[in-house]
C-alpha cells in the first residue's frame, strides 16, 4: 500500500526513520532545531540535532571529521549555493580523504541542499551546481523528482559509506505523490523510467522530470509516444538504462535546468554518443537554460529556463529530422 | 566631518527625512505583498528598525565614499540619492528598475550613486568592500568604503579573512556590523559565542587588533559619532574599524518562503512566531528609532511638531508616487535576459 506524501515530508520521514534506526546519524544546520519544540530535537535530543551559525566551511568540515570518527552526519544547507562558500569541503576534502588514505578511512555524510528555485530568487539563489560535483570521483549526487524517490534516495544516502550531495528541487517541495509503505529504499545508480514510450527518449532530473512528463502528455495527444527516463542519481550515473531506451526509440532529448555547458545533459550526451551512436536516428538535442545567470524578473526568467513548450518543440525537431531523412 | 553635536538644522532635518523615507518605503514593500500579490517575487528583506543605523552611518560620508550593503539593501540607495522610483521598480521586476529587473530586492546596485553592488550570499560583500577600499588606497582617491553586514554574517569565513587582511593592509574601510539580534529565524544567543558569553560583538575586533566599538543603533547621532570616528581614522590611513550597531528589525527576516503559486506575505516577527516572546518584540517597538529621533528633534527645538508632520506627509506622498510609478512601469522583454552576460 502506498501513502501520499509531500516531497519535503518524504525527506523528513526518511531522516527521522534513519535516525531511529541508527544512533550514529546526526542532523544539523542553520535555522533548524531552534527550540525544544522542534520535532527532531524532541525525538533525538540536542546532541544529535543542532543549530549552527552561518558557517558552511565549519558545518561541512565538522561533518567530515565526525564521519571519520564514527558518526553519520546530515548537514542541512538549505540552498545548494550556500555550499559554494565552502566548496573545498564538498569536492576537495570529503571525496578525497578515503582515496588518499589508501582506503583506510571512510566519510559517510550527507550534504542536503535545495536547488533550482525558479521563483524570482535571481542570480545567486536559483542555480544548478550539480555539474561541478557529478564528476568528482568519490562523491555521490542524488537529484530526486518524486516523493517516493526523495524518501528512498535519502535513506540510501544516509546508509551509504561515501559522502553524498543530496539535492532536492525547491519547486517540488509541496508536490504530493505516493510513497511505498515500509523501509522504501532507492539504490543509487539506477535510473527509473517515469513514462514508457517508443518514439523518443527524454532524459531529465528533478523539476525537469515534471516538465518532461507534461510535455510527453501533450505529445501523446499529437500521437507522439515519448519515454521519460530519470537517472535519479547523477553520480553514479546509469548510462545503461538511457542507452537501452535510446536503442528502443532512436531519438534522444536531454532536458536540464542548468546552462548547456554546466549541465548534466552535456555529460549524458557524450556517453550516448559513444555508447549508443548506432541507435540514433537523429542528432541528440539538448534543452537547457540559456547561457545567462538567472534573472529576477519573471518574463526574463521564464525565457532562459527550459519549458514544456521548448521540450515539445525539441522532440518535434528530432522527429522531423528523421522524417526528412527517410 | 564634525561631531554630531555640531550638526545643524538642515542636516538633522535631512536625517529625519531619510529615516522616514526608509520606513515608509519598506511599509510599501510589505503592503505590496497584500495589495498586489505576485508583483514582488523571491525573497525581500526589509530595513525597518535599521533607519537610525543606516542614516547615522551614511550621514558621515564624504562625496565619493562607497557603500556596500548586504541583501537587506533597500534603505541605503534611498539615502544615497538613487531614485526611490527606480528602487521600487526593481523590486517590482520592472524594466525601469535600477537594475532593469535583473537583480531584484536582494541585489540593488547603483554605482552612479556610490553603491556598486549588494551580494545575496552571506559575508561575501564584506570582502568586496575591502577590495573597493584597496582600490581607493592604490589610486589615492581618498574614498572610505562603508561595509554593512549582519550579526549572523560575522560567522562566515569571509568576515575573518577580510578583517584580518584589511587590518594588515590598513585599508580605508569601516565595517558596520548590524546587530539586530537575529540571523533569519535564529536568535543570536543560539549562534554567537560573544553573545552567549554576554560580551559585545565588537569584541571580534580584538582578534584583528583593530578598534571595535558597540553603539546604540537606534540613535542616529550616536551611530554618527562612532562611524564618523572610524571613517576619519580610515581616511587618515590608519586602517579599518569594526562598529557594532545594535538595533532591532521590526519585520520578520523576509516574506514567507513559498513555492508558486502559493502566495507569500510577511508573517509575525520570529520573536513571536518562533520563540513566543511577545515582550521582546514589544520592548523593541517601544524603542522605535524614528519616534525617538522625532521627539529628540522637537525637544531640542530643531523642528516643530508641524515641521515633522510636513516631512511625514511629504514622504507619504513621495511613496504614493513611487508605488504608482513602479506599478505602471513595463516589464522587461523576455529576450532582454540575454544582455549583460559579459562586459
Ligand atoms: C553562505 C550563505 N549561507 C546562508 C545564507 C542564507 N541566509 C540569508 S540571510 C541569512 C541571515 C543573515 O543574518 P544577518 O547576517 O544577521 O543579517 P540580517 O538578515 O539580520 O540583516 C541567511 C542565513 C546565505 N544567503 N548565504
Ligand atoms: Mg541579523
Amino acid at each position: 500500500m502506498a501513502r501520499e506524501m509531500m516531497f519535503a515530508e518524504a525527506i523528513a520521514v526518511a531522516i527521522t526513520e534513519e535516525m531511529q534506526r541508527d544512533p550514529s546519524v546526526v542532523f544539523y544546520g542553520q535555522n533548524m532545531a531552534m527550540t525544544d519544540r522542534d520535532p527532531f530535537v524532541r525525538k533525538f535530543g540536542k546532541d544529535r540535532v543542532r543549530i549552527t551559525p552561518i558557517s558552511e566551511t565549519a558545518e561541512m568540515g565538522i561533518a567530515i571529521g565526525a564521519a571519520m570518527n564514527g558518526l553519520r552526519p546530515i548537514v542541512e544547507l538549505y540552498m545548494a549555493e550556500f555550499m559554494l562558500v565552502a566548496f573545498d569541503e564538498v569536492i576537495n576534502e570529503a571525496p578525497r580523504l578515503r582515496y588518499m588514505s589508501g582506503g583506510q578511512v571512510k566519510v559517510p555524510c550527507v550534504f542536503k541542499a535545495g536547488f533550482g528555485f525558479a521563483a524570482g530568487w535571481a542570480g545567486q539563489h536559483s542555480n544548478c551546481t550539480y555539474h561541478a560535483m557529478m564528476g568528482i570521483p568519490g562523491l555521490k549526487v542524488a537529484v530526486p523528482s518524486t516523493s517516493a524517490d526523495a524518501m528512498g534516495l535519502m535513506r540510501a544516502a544516509i546508509r551509504d559509506d561515501n559522502p553524498v550531495v543530496y539535492l532536492h528541487h525547491y519547486m517540488l517541495t509541496i508536490d504530493k505523490g505516493p510513497v511505498p509503505e515500509g523501509e522504501h529504499i532507492v539504490p543509487f545508480g539506477v535510473a527509473d523510467i517515469k513514462r514508457e514510450g517508443t518514439d523518443v527518449t527524454i532524459v531529465a532530473t528533478a523539476w525537469m522530470v515534471k516538465k518532461s512528463l507534461a510535455a510527453a502528455e501533450q505529445l501523446a495527444k499529437e500521437g507522439v509516444s515519448a519515454e521519460v527516463v530519470d537517472p535519479r542519481t547523477l553520480a553514479p550515473l546509469d548510462i545503461d538504462t538511457i542507452v537501452e531506451s535510446v536503442k528502443k526509440t532512436g531519438r534522444l532529448v536531454l532536458v536540464d535546468q542548468a546552462p548547456r555547458h554546466a549541465s548534466a545533459a552535456a555529460v549524458i550526451a557524450g556517453e550516448v554518443a559513444e555508447h549508443g551512436f548506432e541507435y540514433l536516428k537523429a542528432p541528440i538535442k539538448m534543452v537547457t537554460a540559456l547561457n545567462t545567470s538567472v534573472p529576477y524578473s519573471e518574463p526574463m526568467e521564464s525565457y532562459v529556463l527550459p519549458s514544456e513548450e521548448k521540450i515539445v518543440s525539441a522532440v518535434k525537431s528530432v522527429l522531423a529530422r528523421h522524417a526528412a531523412a527517410v | 566631518m564634525a561631531a554630531s553635536s555640531e550638526l545643524g538644522k538642515d542636516k538633522l532635518t535631512w536625517m529625519y527625512t531619510q529615516m522616514c523615507r526608509i520606513r515608509e518605503f519598506e511599509e510599501r514593500v510589505k503592503r505590496t505583498f497584500v495589495e498586489h500579490p505576485g508583483v514582488i517575487r523571491g525573497h525581500a528583506h526589509l530595513g525597518d528598525g535599521a533607519e537610525a543605523s543606516i542614516v547615522g552611518s551614511l550621514a558621515t560620508r564624504h562625496e565619493n565614499d562607497l557603500v556596500m550593503p548586504s541583501y537587506r539593501c533597500h534603505g541605503y540607495p534611498l539615502v544615497l540619492g538613487t531614485s526611490a522610483k527606480a528602487v521600487m521598480a526593481e523590486i517590482y521586476q520592472r524594466k525601469t528598475g535600477v537594475c532593469k529587473g535583473f537583480g531584484g530586492s536582494m541585489h540593488l546596485a547603483d554605482p552612479a550613486h556610490h553603491l556598486p553592488t549588494a551580494s545575496g550570499i552571506i559575508g561575501q560583500g564584506i570582502a568586496h568592500a575591502a577590495g573597493a577600499a584597496y582600490a581607493a588606497q592604490v589610486k589615492k582617491t581618498g574614498q572610505v568604503v562603508y561595509s554593512f553586514f549582519g550579526d549572523g554574517s560575522s560567522k562566515q569565513g569571509a568576515f575573518y579573512e577580510t578583517l584580518n587582511m584589511a587590518a594588515v593592509w590598513k585599508l580605508p574601510v569601516v565595517f558596520v556590523l548590524e546587530n539586530n539580534e537575529y540571523q533569519a529565524y535564529t536568535h543570536i544567543k543560539l549562534e554567537d559565542a560573544n553573545a552567549i558569553a554576554g560580551d559585545p560583538l565588537s569584541q571580534k575586533a580584538k582578534a584583528f587588533s583593530i578598534p571595535g566599538a558597540t553603539v546604540d543603533g537606534t540613535d542616529p547621532l550616536k551611530v554618527y559619532d562612532a562611524v564618523n570616528e572610524a571613517a576619519e581614522r580610515a581616511r587618515a590611513g590608519k586602517g579599518p574599524s569594526l562598529i557594532e550597531s545594535k538595533f532591532y528589525r521590526f519585520s520578520p527576516h523576509g516574506n514567507a518562503i513559498t513555492v508558486p503559486p502559493v502566495p507569500t506575505q510577511f508573517q509575525e516577527h520570529e520573536a513571536i512566531e518562533v520563540y513566543g516572546n511577545k515582550a521582546e518584540f514589544a520592548a523593541a517597538q517601544a524603542n522605535d528609532p524614528i519616534k525617538k529621533f522625532r521627539a529628540h528633534l522637537i525637544g531640542a527645538g530643531v523642528v516643530t511638531e508641524a515641521d515633522a508632520k510636513k516631512i511625514e506627509d511629504f514622504v507619504r506622498t513621495e511613496m504614493d508616487e513611487v508605488v504608482k510609478f513602479a506599478l505602471e512601469s513595463p516589464l522587461p522583454a523576455p529576450e532582454d535576459a540575454l544582455n549583460y552576460v559579459y562586459a
